[in-house]
């Protein structure tokens, strides 16, 4: 272990560890924007500059080792002035067109803005310097007006998902994240998993399909329902709909990540195909099945389909259930639980084929 | 999963994945081995025909001729027994039937193998002493594994190949069947098979009969069911009357499309619990409003044996009902109907669940791997993976450390078996399916998803350049595959992700679905279908 002293308390690190880290678990909060803990540090934006007592400048706090004996000053009256330019700064570049941004809550990026005073609309860009909503990607909206150049989605795409899309082109003023050779994400093999926005702390990255869906009354940490990881997320609600899906460090498999399916493949949810009522077809209601030779190019008459109730639709399919059941034995009857439902649902599936049925007639498509 | 993905994300000094398009099918845990592999330097060796995403970031690429894994298998485990590379201890230790299975595998000298799949024996070489040499080397599969007439017997050789290293119940090692849906592995461990009861309890044991017929209070069956590959074709047979179907697509997931339409026709009669109008709908005759994930609580569990809670954030649209209240009232009314089966006294034998937290408690007392994993534990934050038999078990997030479940592991001679249909000169390419990145299974939700339908909104076909070039393909073209089932018609998407000779279709699009073309060969024992080699002809329209 090494002792420093941070705002004239006596602290323990663990080797290695950088003095942003040792503050955050003495609990002291340093204002940052370019680092995350789960991508490899940067030291960019220059918002965690510390105070070392015998040091002639300020130091980045997010790649700054402790070492034995320190003495650190992270909000001295120096630093905190600093920091506020270091955000006017950012602000002189920024410009919001003022449409409602896709994110579920205030930005990082704004947070600080407004924690240290700043004016936003007084202190930001007068015009915009880049094409709003820049690139094709469905998912991501791309605002380069509100960049930084914090670099988070170039680390987030090589270092969380692999990909490589992001990476800085040009310098000073016009400096600025590109997709590939400056083309869109999707071109410059681009797989949509959203890793990119979802460490954005600016919003210049932001979520297409929820801009303008508002603030959520509530998030609901949930699994996935598509594939066998078991990554879980936050559903956004807003008004009895979901409105987005964001990830959170406190998933036990996957954490901040998703991929396109989970973060964006939620639309489904509320398509209007959806089924929501019970339906059984007509002959059902009226009498005999009708002989036909192809049942599915039939759709008028008896084969209608007929919306009932569910005491009437749950009646009809246990008569005749215990019709077939009796005429040709429990083994004439075929169960197909499903991979998709529930554990809960999956045993009643088992237990309705075997308890009260008495056959072994189930599957599902485990070989599919 | 023998292991967790994140240990053998964590700890396996090597990749060997044969048969999982990891970063398209399992894209999470694809990326976190893609940083495995950049960030610590571990090893990564890809055995697939195709050149699929992840063999970017690979060691080492074999590209086997489709159907010729246990040849590729036996060919490396004589290298490693060649070279004296085996783990003598463990197979010592904790293993029988060595000497068969060594005689099987000296049968596979690298050049016999070269033959046979088309890897070069200097690769043969290669990966065997870069996976020799990386302790422990994790195994990871999926379908691509299991969707051919030898399924099981692939697998057992990769078990034999885990062992023959010593690389089973060890952290970073292990083998990792990648399950494919979200509930795959709770619907397998809930007894949603015809051989089992929850838990793998099976129903030819007299034991499990007894245990389950004193719990439910009804007698039960001690034959093995038919499996959904056996029921369809039981319809024509007159053995299969009425089905039930809860949230899944035989049209589109079933093998043989044409054959499994002509099957659902022929039903008397069929109840169909969704959530969208799916292509199996217009066979059904009645159709019950099921629910999403979203809009119920209960449970899934994972890949790795991890059970998580599903909660519920919205009510259910419309009319539907979450799929456990239907089940339990049209439960109720059946047991009205079939009086006679059912003791009521039994613990078990009602259906009055108010929640599925109490459907959970009924789980807990007949399950013993889920003894222990209640609403409340993962409530309260604990993270649970079965065997987890008690309230105070951890749960068991490495399988086999100490012994295999039968005690010893039995090591079994595995032959290589030539698949079930070849390329001929009317159909002289091999056709292997699987699924995208963009959408799932049989796309009944993703294709309701519009930002994905903008990014691949139909299917494609991959085509190698020299077929194309022979074809006079050069861009889009529609072509038309055809195989001794049907034809379809589809965009070519020209890459070498596929050798000459070989195309990849998938099955998300019913206009194009590659199980219109697809055969139901099975495997004799997990009566699997063999999706991944079907003999086809492709021709430009």
């Amino acid at each position: 272990m090494v002792k420093l002293m941070i705002n004239g308390r006596a602290i323990e690190a663990k080797e290695g560890m950088t003095v942003l880290q040792a503050a955050q678990e003495a609990g002291i909060t340093i204002p940052t924007l370019c680092d995350h803990p789960d991508l490899e540090s940067f030291g960019g934006c220059r918002l965690c500059v510390v105070d070392v007592k015998g040091w002639r400048t300020p130091m980045a706090s997010c790649t700054l080792p402790v070492n034995e004996g320190m003495v650190v000053e992270t909000h001295s009256p120096a630093i905190e002035k600093s920091r506020k330019t270091i955000l006017e700064l950012f602000m002189s570049n920024y410009h919001d067109s003022g449409y409602e941004n896709g994110q579920k809550e205030e930005t990082q990026f704004m947070h600080w803005v407004k924690h240290y005073g700043l004016d936003v609309e007084k202190s930001m860009a007068a015009a915009p310097h880049y094409t709003v909503d820049s690139d094709a990607n469905p998912f991501v909206f791309v605002d380069l007006n509100k960049c930084i150049q914090c670099t988070r989605c170039v680390r987030a795409c090589a270092d969380i998902q692999g990909r490589f899309v992001w990476s800085m082109a040009e310098r000073g003023f016009n400096t600025h994240p590109v997709a590939g050779a400056d083309t869109d994400m999707l071109d410059a093999r681009c797989e949509s998993c959203g890793a990119c926005v979802a460490y954005c702390p600016t919003g210049a990255l932001d979520n297409k399909m929820s801009l303008g869906a508002g603030v959520p009354d509530k998030l609901v940490m949930t699994t996935c329902t598509y594939c066998g990881v078991g990554c879980q997320f936050e559903l956004n609600v807003k008004d009895g709909k979901v409105i987005r899906v964001t990830s959170t460090e406190k998933a036990p498999v996957n954490g901040n990540h998703l991929c396109v399916k989970g973060r964006y493949g939620y639309d489904f949810i509320h398509h209007p195909e959806r089924l929501v009522k019970p339906m059984v077809r007509r002959y059902l209601l009226e009498g005999k099945k009708p002989v036909v030779s192809d049942q599915s190019s039939v759709t008028s008459g008896p084969w209608d389909w007929v919306e009932t109730e569910w005491e009437k639709a749950l009646d009809i399919v246990a008569d005749k259930f215990a019709d077939t059941r009796t005429k040709f034995g429990a083994d004439s009857m075929g169960f197909l639980t499903s991979a998709k439902c529930l554990n809960e649902e999956n045993y009643l599936m088992n237990k309705l084929a075997r308890q009260v049925i008495g056959t072994n007639n189930i599957d599902h498509c485990a070989r599919l | 999963m023998s292991n967790s993905m994140d240990d053998v994300a964590k700890f396996a000094q090597a990749f060997f994945i044969i048969g999982s398009n990891t970063t398209e099918q399992h894209p999470v845990f694809g990326a976190m081995l893609r940083q495995a592999v950049r960030q610590r330097g571990a090893k990564l060796i890809v055995a697939d025909p195709r050149k699929i995403d992840i063999t970017e970031f690979a060691t080492l690429h074999l590209r086997q001729k489709p159907g010729t894994d246990i040849a590729l298998l036996n060919g490396l485990m004589y290298i490693i027994l060649e070279k004296g590379w085996e783990d003598k201890a463990f197979i010592e230790e904790r293993t029988e039937n060595f000497d068969e299975f060594k005689a099987t595998v000296m049968q596979y000298p690298p050049e016999k193998v070269a033959e046979i799949t088309r890897v070069p024996v200097e690769k043969l070489y290669e990966a065997a002493e870069i996976i020799a040499s990386s302790k422990p080397t994790a195994v990871l599969w999926a379908m691509g594994i299991t969707q051919h007439i030898v399924g099981v017997r692939n697998v057992m050789d990769l078990a034999n190949f885990q062992m023959l290293l010593g690389n089973m119940g060890k952290p970073g090692g292990g083998v990792s069947p990648l399950r494919g849906q979200n509930n795959v592995q709770g619907a397998c461990d809930m007894g949603g098979l015809p051989n089992v009861y929850p838990a793998y309890q099976p129903v030819t044991s007299e034991e499990a009969r007894e245990k389950f017929e004193k719990a439910w209070g009804a007698t039960t069956e001690a034959k093995v069911g038919l499996t959904v590959t056996e029921m369809m074709p039981g319809i024509l047979e007159g053995k299969v009357k009425s089905m039930y179907i809860l949230g899944e697509d035989p049209v589109m997931s079933d093998p043989d499309t044409k054959h499994i339409r002509h099957c659902l026709e022929e039903l008397d009669f069929l109840v169909l619990q969704e959530i969208f109008p799916s292509e199996t709908a217009a066979y059904a005759d009645v159709l019950l409003p099921g629910s999403s994930f979203a809009e119920k609580t209960g449970t899934f569990t994972n890949t790795e044996r991890r059970v998580q809670m599903v909660r519920q954030a919205i009510e259910p649209l419309g009319e539907s009902k979450p799929d456990w209240w239907i089940l339990s009232k049209l439960a109720k009314k059946l047991m009205v109907r079939i009086s006679e089966r059912v003791q009521k006294d039994a613990p078990h034998a009602g259906w009055e669940y108010q929640d599925t937290a109490e459907i959970m408690s009924e789980i807990n007392a007949v399950t013993p791997s889920y003894g222990g994993i209640t609403h409340a534990r993962l409530e309260a934050g604990e993270r649970l993976q079965w065997p987890c038999p008690t309230a105070d078990h951890p749960g068991t997030p490495i399988l086999h450390t100490k012994q295999f479940t039968r005690g010893k592991g039995k090591f079994m001679a595995i032959d290589h078996v030539p698949p079930a249909e070849r390329p001929d000169d009317d159909f002289p390419m091999i056709m292997s399916t699987g699924r995208v990145l963009y959408h799932w299974h049989g796309g009944q939700m993703t294709r309701r998803a519009a930002g994905i339908m903008q990014v691949y909104g139909e299917a494609l076909v991959e085509l190698n350049p020299d077929d194309a070039d022979k074809l006079g393909v050069n861009g889009r073209n529609i072509l038309r595959i055809t195989s001794r089932r049907g034809s379809i018609e589809a965009k070519a998407w020209v890459t070498d992700r596929v050798p000459p000779g070989m195309v990849y279709a998938n099955f998300h699009f019913p206009e194009a679905s590659a199980n219109e073309l697809t055969h139901a060969s099975l495997d004799p024992v997990s009566k699997i279908p063999s999706y991944k080699v079907t003999a086809v002809k492709v021709e430009l329209v």
